[in-house]
């Protein structure tokens, strides 16, 4: 099973966050303006943030819920997080990068790992340091990262929102062959229509932490 | 230069304590400086202000705390003394700490500043890929520390060599054991017709200091290199 169930509820203060979805489709977007919520809940979904209430199942398997008292550190979630500006480890190489995931779980080396690179099209910035990265070159290895620490979902934060729009053309068709290749299920964070509409099956309409459409 | 035997024997003892000094105190820095960084907790500036005392209490009166702890009758002390036969008074081992607890806050500052730069996020990334708290520490948030670590283990270091009060006053001043190139020149002092024996020994300190900061501000500058984003 690849979906997901999303419902929770917490006060930050200054903000409060009470919404609920589901998904089955290939890719989710979180559609909607700055501050709206999207990014808090992929951190709640990532377990870099705890739900004061609720429930998150991801691919079968229930992650959190407060009423079972089930909240599982976000080491054991499974979850891929690309943040909006890559959060690559500056200390360690591109091929480190994308095989800390593997590294830290004593995993073997992903079969996936020569496909990935080539779809990405990173192959000749193995050796690299992130800081000789182009910012949309940043992007795609840390898609990459995510992707080969065998992710139950994947959840993009905005990924292409601080790569200027040149950039941000050249990063769309690889994320868009990216989920036509692997059967990861993704959720999309976005406030720009544009990407949602070419890569989402199904639109969450998210305003100030509520869900108003799907 | 030619230096006499006890002027090399001051030489060697003053950078022994100095480097015995620094790395001892590395896994005590590290520690406090992750706990100032990381956590919240009543009374941590408390904690924060015992870290700095050093810098601003008179030498004299550091060393004689550690007099009264660490001294052959003192509470520590004693314990060390009678259960695991270590001495520190009056011994080059003494003057290492007495070295350790003056360089500390340099040490300290250094790697906190390092650790408050570190994006959380960034661990939060390790943690997401599978790594647990531990790994995350020694793969993610202690190899982006080295450059602190290591500028404040340098400021560390030449604030040894210069450590006078706190040591000749919790080990004294014995030729061979605790004799420094700072308790040389006083000693020297003492006695007439030294002066260019005096300004030989000023010149090594001058050379040894001067040579620890410029190496501390390099890797600074290397390290905001390496690790820029």
């Amino acid at each position: 099973m690849s979906g997901f169930e999303f419902s929770a509820r917490l006060d930050l203060g200054d903000f409060r966050l009470d919404a609920a979805f589901t998904g089955a489709e290939r890719v989710t977007a979180l559609f909607g303006p700055s501050g709206s919520g999207k990014s808090t809940i992929l951190r709640l979904i990532a377990g870099l943030l705890r739900p004061d209430e609720g429930k998150i199942v991801l691919a079968g398997r229930t992650v959190f819920d407060s009423a079972a008292r089930i909240n599982l550190p976000a080491r054991k979630r499974q979850v891929g997080l690309v943040f909006q500006d890559g959060l690559l480890f500056p200390h360690l190489s591109v091929r480190q990068n994308l095989l800390y995931g593997p590294w830290v779980r004593r995993a073997p080396r992903p079969a996936s790992f020569e496909r990935t690179v080539d779809i990405l099209d990173i192959g000749r910035l193995l050796d690299r340091a992130p800081r000789h990265l182009s910012g949309g070159e940043r992007q795609r290895v840390a898609i990459g990262r995510a992707l080969l620490s065998d992710p139950a979902v994947l959840l993009m934060d905005e990924p292409v929102a601080a790569v200027d729009q040149e950039r941000r053309a050249e990063i769309l068709p690889y994320l868009a062959s990216l989920t036509q290749e692997f059967p990861v299920p993704m959720i999309y964070v976005s406030h720009a229509m544009e990407e949602v509409e070419r890569l989402a099956q199904k639109v969450v309409r998210i305003r100030e932490g509520r869900v108003t459409e799907t | 230069m030619d230096f006499t035997p006890e002027e090399w024997q001051a030489i060697w003892l003053t950078v022994k304590v100095a480097i015995v000094a620094v790395i001892g105190s590395v896994p005590f820095a590290v520690a406090i400086a992750w706990v100032l960084s990381y956590t919240r907790f009543p009374g941590k500036i408390v904690v924060e202000a015992m870290v700095s005392l050093p810098l601003v209490l008179p030498p004299v009166v550091t060393g004689y705390a550690l007099l009264i702890l660490l001294g052959r009758h003192g509470v520590v002390g004693h314990f060390l003394d009678q259960e695991l036969g270590i001495v520190l008074a009056f011994r080059w081992t003494g003057a290492a700490v007495a070295a350790a607890v003056m360089g500390f806050p340099f040490m300290v500052r250094g790697i906190r500043l390092s650790f408050d730069a570190i994006d959380r996020d960034l661990e939060g990334a390790a943690a997401g890929l599978g790594a647990p708290g531990w790994l995350v520490f020694l793969t993610v948030t202690l190899p982006l520390a080295v450059p602190g670590l290591l500028s404040g283990a340098v400021l560390a270091f030449g604030r040894s060599l210069g450590e006078f009060g706190a040591t000749i006053t919790f080990v004294s001043n014995i030729p061979g054991e605790t004799r420094t190139i700072a308790s040389a020149i006083y000693a020297l002092l003492q006695t007439p017709d030294v002066d260019s024996v005096v300004l030989r020994l000023c010149a090594v300190s001058l050379v040894l200091s001067f040579a620890s900061l410029i190496a501390s501000e390099l890797l600074i500058r290397a390290g905001q290199r390496r690790l820029r984003r």
